[in-house]
C-alpha cells in the first residue's frame, strides 16, 4: 500500500473544520460526541461511556476569525479566539459536550466562556493533580469517578469494568502505535516525513481509535517500504507546540529547510502517558495510576525535584538529535516561561537550540524556514555551539 | 490640620512602620537566625507561616513596589536578557531581574534567600512556573500546595479535602522541617482568630462604600487597605490595630459626609460610581488614579482587592477549623472563582453599590485577569443595563501604559456616562 492515499484522506480531516466526519459517525452509531482542547484527557472514559472523544486543536490557518477577535485582546494567544469562532459559527454544533484541561488560564478561562456562550451543552473543566503524592491521587480518582458519571450521564451507557477495559486496550494499543511510528521517524526520518506523521496524528482527533491505530499501522507498513531518499539533513527535536498547534505549512516549511525533526510535542494528548495502563479489576483506578506515575514533563506539567529540563535532554539523546528548536505559540504562557529553563538545560548539555514564535494561522513560513535553514547550517557547520 | 486628617494619617503611618519594621527584620533574618518563605498573596497561608516564627515575602508584592519606585522597567529588561519572553507575566521578569541586580527591596535593604519557596498555587497558571524558576535560580527546596478552580462556581468536598490533605500531610512537614519545630496548633488557632477579627474590621470598609458620598476609593485607597491582610501580617495584633485604626477613618468621614482622600484632597464631588475589574497598573498609578479624581470619579468597588480573599460574602478564617478554614481560603479567592461567578460578583456590585457603570483595566500580562474578560463585559452591560468601558495597561511594564491613550478612552467613557444620566 502507498502511503499517499491515507495521507490525503489524514489531510482531508484536518482540513474537515465543520467535523463532517464526526457527524457522519453521529448518523452512523447513533452516538454522542464531546470535544475536548489540548493537552490531554484520559479519552478511555469518554471512550467507554460510548461517546467519541474529539480533539479540538483551534482553527488553524483554514478560519477566518471574524467573531473570535471580538472575544479576546490582542495579547491572547490564537487557539482560543478560533475556538469561540468555530463554537459561535456553528461548526461544532455536533459536540454534545466540551471538555478543558487545565493547562493554562485562558484555556482555563474559556471554560467559563463556553459555559456563557452554550449554557444547554455538558461543559467540564478538568482540573489534574500537579502535586504526584497520595493527596494528589486521591483527588484525581475522585475527579475521575465523577467524569465518567457525567460521560455515562450523557450517553446513557454504563461504563462498565468490561468496557473501560476494552477501551484501555484500545487506547494502548493506539500508543503502541504512535511510539512505532516516532521511534521509525527517529530512525528513518526520510521514511516518514513530518509532516506526514503531523497528519497522521491529527487524524486521531477525530476517528475512533481502533481506525486510527488501523490507520497508523497501514502506514506504518507502507512507509517502510518506501522509497524516499535520505537527505544530509540535521536532526532536531521541535518543542513548545503542545497546545495550539503549528499550520501545516510551518510543519512542511520547518521539514524543508534541511532539518529532520526526530521528536515533537504537538499533538501531545495521545502519547501524554508514558506506557500502558494495565487492564484489570480496576480499571478506572489503572487509569488514573497510569497518569500518575508516568506522564510526559511538558509545560504544563509542574516538575517537582532539580531535573527541570532533564527529560528535554534525555528526548535529545535518545533521538539522537543535534539541537533543539523552541517553537511556542505567541504569548502561550506554559511554553514561553518554561523556554529559559529548558534552554538552560540544554546550554549546560552542550546541545544548540534555536526559539521562534508562531501562530496557528502564521502566514510567513518563510521567516521560520530561513531560521531553522539558518540553525540547521549552523549545526552542520559548527556542531554543539550555542 | 483637620482631625480627619489625623485619622487618615494614623492607618497610613501604622501601614508604613509595619512594613518598614518587616522589611528590616527581613534584611537581618539570617544573621537572626530567623527562616524565609516566599509565597504567593492569592490564597497565602499566612497564619500557618507564623505559626512556625517564619518571615514571609510576597514576589507580587515586591514586583509591584519596584513598579512604582520606576525600577521594574530596568528589571524587566534585565530579565528579558536572560532570555525572558517580552510576552509573558511582567511581575515574573521584575523579580527576576531584581534578583540578578542583587534583590533590593523597597525600602533599599536586600532581601534574604529564601529558605523555602511555598508554592500556593492559587488561580494562577503562572505561579507554578514562577517558583520552578525561582528554584532554579536559588537551589531551595519548594512545597507545592495544589488549590483546584472552581469551575462549577462553588467548592466541592473533594477539593477541600484535597487541599486540607496536602496542608496536613506536606505543607506542614515542609514548614516544619525547615522551622526546627513543630506545629503548635494553639498558636495557630490564635492566628486564625485574629485574622477574623481584622477581617471583619475590612469588610466594614469595603462596605462604607454604599454610602454617598463613599467615604472610600476601593480601588486606589483600597491597593493600601488590602496591605496588611494579604501579606505579612493577617493573623498579628498589629494587623487587628491597623483595622480597627483604618474603620475608626472611615466610619469619622461617613459621620461627616467626606469622602476618601486622594493625592491632592478630599474627593468631595463624586459624580460618577464606578465598579473595577482588574488590577491597577503600578508604573504609572498616581497618573492613573489622577485621571478619575479629576473627573469626580470614585471607585465603589473593585475586584483586584478580593484576590487575596472575598470576605464580604462571609468568609472568616475559622480557629475551629484551621485546616478546612486555610483549604477554604485559598479555594475562595476571587481569581479562583470562574468567569460565570466572576460576572455575578461584579453585577452585585454594581447592584449593592448604587454604580453608574464598570470599568476593566485589562492586564497584558495577566491572563488569569484577563483572558475572557470582553466577554464578562458584554455580560454585565447586558444583565445590569450600566455602560461599561474597556482599557488596557499592564502591571508593571511601563513600556504598556499608554496615559494619552487611557484618559481619551476614559473621558470618551465619561461623557457617555453624563449623556447616559442627561437622558434618564
Amino acid at each position: 500500500m502507498d502511503t499517499q492515499p491515507i495521507i490525503d484522506r489524514c489531510e482531508r480531516l484536518y482540513r474537515d473544520i465543520g467535523l463532517g466526519s464526526v457527524q457522519a459517525w453521529k448518523q452512523r452509531t447513533g452516538g454522542k460526541a464531546i470535544g475536548h482542547l489540548p493537552v490531554y484527557v484520559p479519552r478511555e472514559l469518554i471512550h467507554a461511556a460510548g461517546l467519541l472523544p474529539v480533539g479540538i486543536m483551534g482553527g488553524g490557518d483554514d478560519v477566518e476569525i471574524i467573531r473570535g477577535d471580538a472575544y479576546f485582546q490582542s495579547y491572547i494567544c490564537h487557539l482560543p479566539r478560533s475556538t469561540v469562532e468555530l463554537g459561535l459559527a456553528g461548526k461544532l454544533d455536533c459536540l454534545d459536550g466540551m471538555l478543558f484541561p487545565a493547562i493554562c488560564d485562558v484555556i482555563r478561562n474559556l471554560s467559563g466562556m463556553w459555559q456563557m456562550m452554550f449554557p444547554h451543552k455538558y461543559i467540564k473543566y478538568l482540573d489534574f493533580p500537579q502535586t504526584f503524592n497520595d493527596a494528589g491521587r486521591e483527588f484525581y480518582r475522585f475527579e475521575m469517578a465523577e467524569l465518567l458519571l457525567e460521560l455515562e450521564a450523557l450517553s446513557g451507557i454504563h461504563a462498565s469494568a468490561e468496557r473501560l477495559n476494552h477501551s484501555i486496550t484500545l487506547y494502548n494499543a493506539n500508543r503502541r502505535a504512535l511510539a512505532e511510528l516516532y521511534d521509525l521517524r527517529a530512525a528513518e526520518p526520510h521514511r516518514v516525513p513530518t509532516s506526514e506523521l503531523y497528519l497522521l496524528q491529527r487524524a486521531g482527533n477525530v476517528l475512533e481509535v481502533g481506525e486510527h491505530t488501523t490507520m497508523l499501522h497501514d502506514y506504518l507498513g507502507a512507509a517502510r517500504i518506501s522509497n524516499r531518499p535520505l537527505r544530509d539533513n540535521v536532526r532536531v527535536v521541535a518543542t513548545g507546540l503542545f497546545c495550539e498547534q503549528p499550520p501545516l505549512s510551518m510543519v512542511r516549511a520547518m521539514e524543508n529547510s534541511g532539518c529532520y525533526i526526530v521528536d515533537d510535542d504537538w499533538v501531545l494528548g495521545a502519547r501524554y502517558q508514558l506506557g500502558d495502563t494495565p487492564v484489570g479489576d480496576n480499571p478506572l483506578a489503572a487509569i488514573v495510576d497510569s497518569y500518575m506515575s508516568g506522564t510526559v514533563a511538558t509545560a504544563t506539567r509542574y516538575v517537582e525535584g532539580d531535573d527541570k529540563g532533564a527529560f528535554l535532554v534525555e528526548q535529545v539523546r535518545q533521538r539522537q538529535a543535534e539541537g533543539v528548536i523552541f517553537a511556542a505559540a505567541s504569548f502561550c504562557d506554559p511554553a514561553l516561561l518554561d523556554r529559559p529553563m529548558g534552554q538552560k538545560a540544554l546550554a549546560e548539555a552542550g546541545i544548540p537550540y534555536t526559539s521562534f514564535t508562531y501562530s496557528e494561522n502564521t502566514g510567513q513560513v518563510q521567516v521560520i524556514k530561513e531560521q531553522a535553514g539558518t540553525f540547521a547550517d549552523s549545526i552542520k557547520l559548527w556542531g554543539a555551539v550555542t | 490640620m483637620s482631625s480627619a486628617e489625623v485619622l487618615k494619617e494614623e492607618s497610613m503611618v501604622l501601614q508604613k512602620k509595619m512594613l518598614g519594621e518587616h522589611f528590616d527584620t527581613l534584611s537581618k533574618a539570617h544573621e537572626n537566625g530567623r527562616k524565609v518563605v516566599y509565597t504567593f498573596v492569592p490564597g497565602n497561608l499566612n497564619e500557618l507561616i507564623l505559626a512556625f516564627d517564619l518571615l514571609p515575602v510576597h514576589p507580587e508584592v515586591n514586583a509591584l513596589q519596584s513598579g512604582m519606585r520606576k525600577l521594574s522597567g530596568d528589571y524587566i529588561q534585565e530579565a528579558e536578557k536572560h532570555g525572558h519572553s517580552e510576552d509573558v507575566c511582567t511581575y515574573v521578569k521584575c523579580d527576576i531581574g531584581m534578583l540578578k541586580k542583587g534583590n533590593i527591596g523597597p525600602t533599599g535593604e536586600k532581601l534574604p534567600p529564601p529558605d523555602l519557596l511555598l508554592l500556593s498555587y492559587t488561580g494562577c497558571f503562572t505561579f507554578m512556573k514562577w517558583f520552578e524558576l525561582l528554584k532554579q535560580e536559588y537551589g531551595c527546596p519548594v512545597v507545592m500546595l495544589q488549590v483546584p478552580y472552581q469551575a462549577d462556581g462553588r467548592i466541592t468536598a473533594s477539593q477541600r479535602a484535597f487541599v486540607a490533605r496536602q496542608l496536613r500531610d506536606v505543607v506542614v512537614p515542609a514548614l516544619e522541617q525547615v522551622s526546627g519545630r513543630k506545629l503548635d496548633e494553639d498558636r495557630l488557632r490564635e492566628l486564625l482568630a485574629s485574622s477574623a477579627r481584622a477581617e471583619d474590621d475590612l469588610v466594614h470598609v469595603w462596605e462604607s462604600a454604599k454610602h454617598k458620598p463613599s467615604p472610600i476609593d476601593a480601588y486606589f485607597g483600597g491597593v493600601y487597605y488590602i496591605g496588611p491582610i494579604f501579606t505579612a501580617f493577617r493573623g498579628l495584633p498589629v494587623c487587628e490595630q491597623y483595622y480597627r485604626s483604618l474603620r475608626s477613618e472611615v466610619d469619622y468621614r461617613i459621620a461627616h459626609g467626606m469622602g476618601p482622600t486622594t493625592p491632592e484632597g478630599e474627593l468631595r464631588q463624586q459624580k460618577y460610581r464606578i465598579v473595577i475589574e482588574g488590577p491597577p497598573n503600578w508604573t504609572s498609578f498616581r497618573e492613573f488614579w489622577k485621571i478619575f479624581y479629576d473627573e469626580g470619579v470614585v471607585m465603589v468597588a473593585s475586584t483586584y482587592t478580593k484576590v487575596g480573599g472575598l470576605y464580604e460574602q462571609g468568609f472568616r478564617h475559622d480557629p475551629d477549623h484551621p485546616f478546612e478554614t486555610l483549604a477554604e481560603y485559598c479555594l475562595g479567592c476571587y481569581t479562583n472563582r470562574n468567569l460565570p461567578t466572576r460576572v455575578d460578583i461584579l453585577a452585585k456590585y454594581v447592584e449593592d453599590y448604587q454604580a453608574d457603570g464598570v470599568l476593566f483595566n485589562s492586564i497584558k500580562s495577566c491572563n488569569s485577569f484577563s483572558a475572557g474578560q470582553l466577554m464578562m463585559l458584554r455580560e454585565l452591560e447586558k444583565r445590569t443595563g450600566k455602560a461599561g468601558a474597556f482599557i488596557e495597561s499592564d502591571l508593571v511594564d511601563p513600556r504598556y501604559f499608554n496615559a494619552a491613550n487611557i484618559k481619551n478612552r476614559l473621558e470618551s467613557y465619561f461623557q457617555m456616562l453624563e449623556a447616559k444620566r442627561q437622558a434618564a
